[in-house]
Protein backbone atom coordinates (compact mmCIF):
# COMPACT_ATOMS: atom_id res chain seq x y z
CA UNK A 1 0.00 0.00 0.00
CA UNK A 2 2.56 2.39 0.83
CA UNK A 3 4.19 1.67 -3.04
CA UNK A 4 1.21 2.78 -4.47
CA UNK A 5 1.03 5.69 -1.96
CA UNK A 6 4.27 6.92 -2.86
CA UNK A 7 3.64 6.05 -6.63
CA UNK A 8 0.89 8.21 -6.54
CA UNK A 9 3.00 11.22 -4.68
CA UNK A 10 6.29 10.76 -7.14
CA UNK A 11 3.88 10.93 -10.57
CA UNK A 12 2.01 13.84 -8.71
CA UNK A 13 6.03 15.50 -7.87
CA UNK A 14 6.67 14.74 -11.47
CA UNK A 15 4.30 16.97 -13.38
CA UNK A 16 5.87 19.88 -11.04
CA UNK A 17 8.02 19.68 -14.84
CA UNK A 18 4.76 21.90 -15.98
CA UNK A 19 5.58 24.43 -14.16
CA UNK A 20 8.78 25.11 -15.93
CA UNK A 21 7.19 24.24 -19.32
CA UNK A 22 4.15 26.98 -18.63
CA UNK A 23 6.69 29.76 -17.72
CA UNK A 24 8.93 28.76 -20.88
CA UNK A 25 5.87 29.02 -23.33
CA UNK A 26 4.58 32.36 -21.81
CA UNK A 27 8.01 33.36 -22.22
CA UNK A 28 8.28 32.72 -25.55
CA UNK A 29 4.95 34.54 -26.48
CA UNK A 30 5.27 37.39 -24.46
CA UNK A 31 8.70 37.99 -25.65
CA UNK A 32 7.42 37.44 -29.12
CA UNK A 33 4.33 39.91 -28.69
CA UNK A 34 6.56 42.86 -27.63
CA UNK A 35 9.49 42.44 -30.30
CA UNK A 36 6.42 42.60 -32.63
CA UNK A 37 5.16 45.42 -31.73
CA UNK A 38 8.31 47.12 -31.22
CA UNK A 39 9.01 46.04 -34.85
CA UNK A 40 5.78 44.56 -36.82
CA UNK A 41 7.58 44.83 -39.96
CA UNK A 42 9.93 41.49 -38.55
CA UNK A 43 7.23 40.02 -36.80
CA UNK A 44 5.96 37.92 -40.05
CA UNK A 45 9.28 36.27 -40.54
CA UNK A 46 10.26 35.04 -37.08
CA UNK A 47 6.80 33.00 -37.35
CA UNK A 48 8.93 29.55 -37.70
CA UNK A 49 11.17 30.46 -34.65
CA UNK A 50 8.29 31.49 -32.30
CA UNK A 51 6.41 28.18 -33.68
CA UNK A 52 9.78 26.00 -33.02
CA UNK A 53 10.89 27.39 -29.56
CA UNK A 54 6.88 27.02 -28.57
CA UNK A 55 6.99 23.28 -29.12
CA UNK A 56 10.27 22.65 -27.86
CA UNK A 57 9.40 24.19 -24.70
CA UNK A 58 6.26 22.56 -24.56
CA UNK A 59 7.89 19.35 -25.43
CA UNK A 60 9.86 19.93 -22.07
CA UNK A 61 7.35 19.64 -19.66
CA UNK A 62 5.92 16.71 -21.78
CA UNK A 63 8.58 15.12 -20.70
CA UNK A 64 8.03 15.06 -17.15
CA UNK A 65 4.21 14.04 -17.84
CA UNK A 66 5.92 10.86 -19.45
CA UNK A 67 8.11 10.70 -16.16
CA UNK A 68 4.81 10.58 -14.00
CA UNK A 69 3.11 8.04 -16.41
CA UNK A 70 6.23 5.41 -16.25
CA UNK A 71 6.46 6.01 -12.58
CA UNK A 72 2.29 5.35 -12.19
CA UNK A 73 2.21 2.51 -14.99
CA UNK A 74 5.75 1.27 -16.01
CA UNK A 75 7.45 0.14 -12.38
CA UNK B 1 -7.36 4.29 -18.39
CA UNK B 2 -4.34 1.72 -17.79
CA UNK B 3 -1.55 3.50 -19.77
CA UNK B 4 0.55 -0.24 -20.09
CA UNK B 5 -1.76 -1.79 -21.69
CA UNK B 6 -3.89 1.23 -23.83
CA UNK B 7 -5.25 -1.40 -26.66
CA UNK B 8 -8.45 -0.15 -25.70
CA UNK B 9 -7.55 3.12 -26.36
CA UNK B 10 -6.94 2.10 -30.10
CA UNK B 11 -3.78 2.71 -29.94
CA UNK B 12 -0.84 0.36 -28.80
CA UNK B 13 1.94 2.62 -27.49
CA UNK B 14 4.59 0.17 -26.65
CA UNK B 15 4.31 0.19 -30.91
CA UNK B 16 3.93 3.84 -31.13
CA UNK B 17 7.42 4.77 -28.92
CA UNK B 18 9.32 2.11 -30.69
CA UNK B 19 8.00 3.44 -34.25
CA UNK B 20 8.91 7.01 -33.64
CA UNK B 21 12.31 5.89 -31.83
CA UNK B 22 12.91 3.55 -34.94
CA UNK B 23 12.32 7.08 -37.11
CA UNK B 24 14.08 9.17 -34.78
CA UNK B 25 16.98 6.65 -35.23
CA UNK B 26 16.81 7.16 -38.89
CA UNK B 27 17.32 10.34 -39.05
CA UNK B 28 20.35 10.62 -36.66
CA UNK B 29 22.08 7.70 -38.67
CA UNK B 30 21.03 9.66 -41.59
CA UNK B 31 22.99 12.51 -40.48
CA UNK B 32 25.78 10.79 -39.37
CA UNK B 33 26.23 8.93 -42.60
CA UNK B 34 25.67 12.63 -44.48
CA UNK B 35 28.62 13.84 -42.24
CA UNK B 36 31.05 11.32 -42.61
CA UNK B 37 30.73 11.32 -46.73
CA UNK B 38 30.76 15.29 -46.61
CA UNK B 39 33.73 15.60 -44.58
CA UNK B 40 35.58 12.36 -43.95
CA UNK B 41 37.14 11.66 -40.58
CA UNK B 42 36.57 15.57 -40.10
CA UNK B 43 33.15 15.23 -39.26
CA UNK B 44 34.20 14.54 -35.55
CA UNK B 45 35.27 18.23 -34.97
CA UNK B 46 31.28 18.43 -34.43
CA UNK B 47 31.90 17.45 -30.99
CA UNK B 48 34.82 19.64 -30.47
CA UNK B 49 33.01 23.67 -30.27
CA UNK B 50 35.65 26.30 -29.95
CA UNK B 51 36.69 26.64 -26.54
CA UNK B 52 40.44 26.30 -24.55
CA UNK B 53 41.40 23.23 -24.14
CA UNK B 54 40.58 22.61 -20.39
CA UNK B 55 37.42 23.42 -21.25
CA UNK B 56 37.30 20.78 -24.20
CA UNK B 57 38.01 18.11 -20.86
CA UNK B 58 34.20 18.76 -19.80
CA UNK B 59 32.45 20.11 -23.38
CA UNK B 60 33.39 16.90 -25.40
CA UNK B 61 31.80 14.63 -23.57
CA UNK B 62 28.52 16.93 -23.27
CA UNK B 63 28.66 17.32 -26.82
CA UNK B 64 28.61 13.40 -27.63
CA UNK B 65 25.95 12.85 -25.22
CA UNK B 66 23.69 15.51 -26.66
CA UNK B 67 24.44 13.93 -29.95
CA UNK B 68 23.15 10.90 -29.01
CA UNK B 69 20.53 11.45 -26.97
CA UNK B 70 19.10 13.44 -30.04
CA UNK B 71 16.90 10.42 -31.10
CA UNK B 72 15.50 10.10 -27.63
CA UNK B 73 14.45 13.72 -27.36
CA UNK B 74 13.31 13.45 -31.14
CA UNK B 75 11.07 10.66 -31.12
CA UNK B 76 9.98 11.40 -26.57
CA UNK B 77 9.20 14.81 -27.80
CA UNK B 78 6.25 13.55 -30.79
CA UNK B 79 5.19 10.55 -28.21
CA UNK B 80 4.78 12.83 -25.47
CA UNK B 81 2.84 15.24 -26.99
CA UNK B 82 0.55 12.33 -28.81
CA UNK B 83 -0.23 10.58 -25.25
CA UNK B 84 -1.11 14.21 -23.68
CA UNK B 85 -3.56 14.10 -26.15
CA UNK B 86 -4.85 10.69 -26.18
CA UNK B 87 -4.98 10.96 -21.98
CA UNK B 88 -7.01 14.52 -22.12
CA UNK B 89 -9.57 12.76 -24.30
CA UNK B 90 -9.62 9.66 -22.27
CA UNK B 91 -10.42 11.81 -19.39
CA UNK B 92 -13.46 13.68 -20.95
CA UNK B 93 -14.40 10.39 -22.45
CA UNK B 94 -14.90 9.25 -18.91
CA UNK B 95 -16.67 12.41 -18.17
CA UNK B 96 -19.50 11.51 -20.85
CA UNK B 97 -19.81 8.38 -19.58
CA UNK B 98 -20.20 9.29 -15.94
CA UNK B 99 -22.63 12.00 -16.59
CA UNK B 100 -24.54 10.13 -19.04
CA UNK B 101 -24.90 7.05 -16.43
CA UNK B 102 -25.84 9.92 -13.46
CA UNK B 103 -29.29 10.20 -15.14
CA UNK B 104 -32.03 13.08 -14.56
CA UNK B 105 -30.71 16.08 -15.79
CA UNK B 106 -27.22 15.24 -15.08
CA UNK B 107 -27.62 12.84 -18.44
CA UNK B 108 -28.38 15.95 -20.75
CA UNK B 109 -25.38 18.25 -19.29
CA UNK B 110 -23.28 15.46 -20.57
CA UNK B 111 -23.06 17.20 -23.82
CA UNK B 112 -21.12 19.62 -22.34
CA UNK B 113 -17.78 17.53 -21.97
CA UNK B 114 -18.92 15.78 -25.38
CA UNK B 115 -18.33 19.10 -26.99
CA UNK B 116 -15.44 19.99 -25.17
CA UNK B 117 -13.82 16.31 -26.77
CA UNK B 118 -14.76 17.87 -30.10
CA UNK B 119 -12.37 21.07 -29.26
CA UNK B 120 -9.42 19.09 -27.80
CA UNK B 121 -9.40 16.83 -31.05
CA UNK B 122 -9.08 20.27 -33.15
CA UNK B 123 -6.14 21.03 -30.76
CA UNK B 124 -4.76 18.13 -30.96
CA UNK B 125 -4.88 18.28 -34.50
CA UNK B 126 -3.05 21.70 -34.41
CA UNK B 127 -0.32 19.77 -31.96
CA UNK B 128 0.00 17.01 -35.04
CA UNK B 129 0.65 19.63 -37.44
CA UNK B 130 3.07 21.21 -35.26
CA UNK B 131 4.79 18.69 -33.69
CA UNK B 132 5.71 16.81 -37.25
CA UNK B 133 6.86 20.19 -38.23
CA UNK B 134 9.18 20.41 -35.71
CA UNK B 135 10.62 16.95 -36.47
CA UNK B 136 11.03 18.32 -39.97
CA UNK B 137 12.82 21.51 -38.69
CA UNK B 138 14.85 19.67 -36.15
CA UNK B 139 16.12 16.69 -38.51
CA UNK B 140 16.76 19.86 -41.27
CA UNK B 141 18.92 21.77 -38.15
CA UNK B 142 20.88 18.43 -37.50
CA UNK B 143 21.81 17.69 -41.18
CA UNK B 144 22.65 21.39 -41.60
CA UNK B 145 25.00 21.10 -38.70
CA UNK B 146 26.97 18.14 -39.94
CA UNK B 147 27.19 19.81 -43.23
CA UNK B 148 28.51 22.80 -42.33
CA UNK B 149 30.13 22.09 -39.11
CA UNK B 150 30.98 25.13 -37.29
CA UNK B 151 31.40 27.62 -40.30
CA UNK B 152 28.20 29.22 -40.36
CA UNK B 153 28.64 32.37 -38.90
Amino acid sequence: MEIAAAKMIGAGLACIALVGAGIGIGNVFGSYLSGALRNPGAAATQTTNLLLGFALCEATGLFGLVIALLILFAF
Amino acid sequence: MDGGKADDAGVNIRALIFALLALACLVIGMVIVVGFMKHGIGFLKLFVPHAPWYLLILLIPIEVISFLTRPISLSVRLFANMLAGHTMLAVFGGFVVALGSAGGILSVLSIAPMLLIVAIMLLELLVAFLQAYVFAILTCIYLNEALHLHDHH
